[in-house]
Order: structure tokens, then C-alpha cells, then sequence
């Protein structure tokens, strides 16, 4: 029973991985207070997003994510 | 040799190795035969600094479906013939192709006006991260001010 967390861009360094596992279900304050402090910072920036399931959220403190989805942190994109 | 063979109206991909800009445009223009006009953009690494590699990473669920939502975009905003998004992913060398984005129309100035659109939304809106190797390591990189000026021009 397990939400995958992918830590895109930057946000990878921050955890010193580009994925973890936590318990399902996931809330908003649940992941705040598994990801390091570093990324917890970064997560409450608006201009970093979240995907559940490939699904952009508009309000990222509604996550809430079930057993076997994705999570995606988002952070600011650099393209072209 | 099989040709390659282009999607109409909107050609959008993410390469994960070098792409052949001729081969690409030779299609193009060939599937566009009614358009009186082409405009392209390539960008490429550029070769300055003391940078050594640069590396694109992606994130597949939203990365594809939000480039061909860009395509469809400029080809709603202006009578065009079709597009072409192409973007690398992965890692690249100074000098190397990134992006190459064509317009076909019976008119250039919509073609010129839709390349423009299309790089500005790339460069700052698609849902790619960007970061280079130079002599003291890795460092990850943003959109400059200018790059979101210019995309605010669209808005």
C-alpha cells in the first residue's frame, strides 16, 4: 500500500534520489512531512506544482493520492 | 530507404538522440505542398562558457500531451498549413540541436508569428528541466526574466 514520489528537475538533488515510497494515502501535510525540509521549502513555493496520476493538480494542499499512484513534484521548468 | 513520414496538422515529438534537421524539414515541406511559406527555428547548445554537456530529463505523463497542446494552440491562433515541435531530451554537446520548430502558411507572417509562439511557450512553459555540466560540476537552469517577458507577449 504505497504512493510513489518522483523528484523532478532540481528538486532530485535536494533528496539525493529521484523517487521515494510512502504510505498510501497521501495528503498534502502527509508529504510535507516525509520529503527533507529542503523540499518541504521548495514545495510550498507556488511555482512549484503537482501531478497525481498525470493529472495536474490546481490546488496542490488538496493531494490526495492513492494506494499504487504517482506522485510528480514539479518545479519550475527550463526548456528550448 | 523508408521516408519519414510526418503527422498533419502537427508533427510533435521527444527525441532521445540526435535529430536530422534536413531529413525533418525535407518532410515537412513535402507534406505541406499547398503552403506558401515555411519558418523554422533550430536551437542548438550554444558553445560558450566553460560548458561541457547539457542534459534535458522530462517527465513522460505530461511533457508530450503538453507540447502537442502548445502545437494545437498556434494552429487555432493562426491559419497555418501545420507545425513541427521537435525537442530533444537526454544529453547533448555544445553545438548540438535542442529544438527545432517549424510553421507552414499560405502567408509568412503567420508562420513567423507561430515559431515565435512556439519557442516562447518551449522555453518557459513546456514541461522540461534543464541543467549543464561546466568544470565545477552541475547546475540546474531557470528561465531568465526575458524568457517569461517574451512569453507574456502571447497572454
Amino acid at each position: 500500500m504505497s504512493v510513489t514520489v518522483l523528484f523532478l528537475g532540481p528538486l532530485r538533488d535536494l533528496t539525493g534520489a529521484d523517487r521515494m515510497d510512502l504510505p498510501a494515502p497521501l495528503c498534502w501535510e502527509g508529504l510535507l512531512g516525509a520529503v527533507p525540509r529542503t523540499v518541504a521549502d521548495r514545495l510550498s513555493e507556488a511555482r512549484v506544482r503537482i501531478a497525481v496520476a498525470g493529472t495536474l493538480l490546481e490546488d496542490k494542499k488538496a493531494l490526495m493520492a492513492g494506494d499504487g499512484e504517482e506522485v510528480a513534484l514539479l518545479p519550475p521548468v527550463s526548456g528550448g | 530507404m523508408p521516408r519519414l513520414t510526418l503527422e498533419t496538422p502537427a508533427d510533435v515529438r521527444l527525441l532521445d538522440s540526435g535529430m536530422s534537421v534536413g531529413e525533418a524539414l525535407a518532410a515537412f515541406n513535402a507534406a505541406h505542398p499547398d503552403a506558401g511559406g515555411i519558418a523554422t527555428f533550430l536551437g542548438k547548445v550554444r558553445p560558450d562558457d566553460d560548458v561541457r554537456v547539457l542534459e534535458l530529463t522530462h517527465y513522460e505523463p505530461l511533457t508530450l500531451p503538453g507540447m502537442r497542446e502548445l502545437a494545437d494552440e498556434a494552429l487555432t491562433r493562426w491559419p497555418l498549413d501545420g507545425v513541427l515541435v521537435w525537442h530533444r531530451i537526454g544529453v547533448m554537446n555544445p553545438g548540438e540541436a535542442i529544438v527545432l520548430v517549424a510553421a507552414a502558411a499560405r502567408h509568412r507572417r503567420d508562420a513567423f508569428h507561430a515559431v515565435d509562439f512556439l519557442m516562447d511557450y518551449l522555453k518557459s512553459a513546456a514541461w522540461l528541466w534543464k541543467r549543464e555540466k561546466r568544470a565545477d560540476g552541475w547546475h540546474w537552469i531557470e528561465p531568465r526574466t526575458q524568457d517569461f517577458a517574451d512569453r507574456n507577449r502571447w497572454e
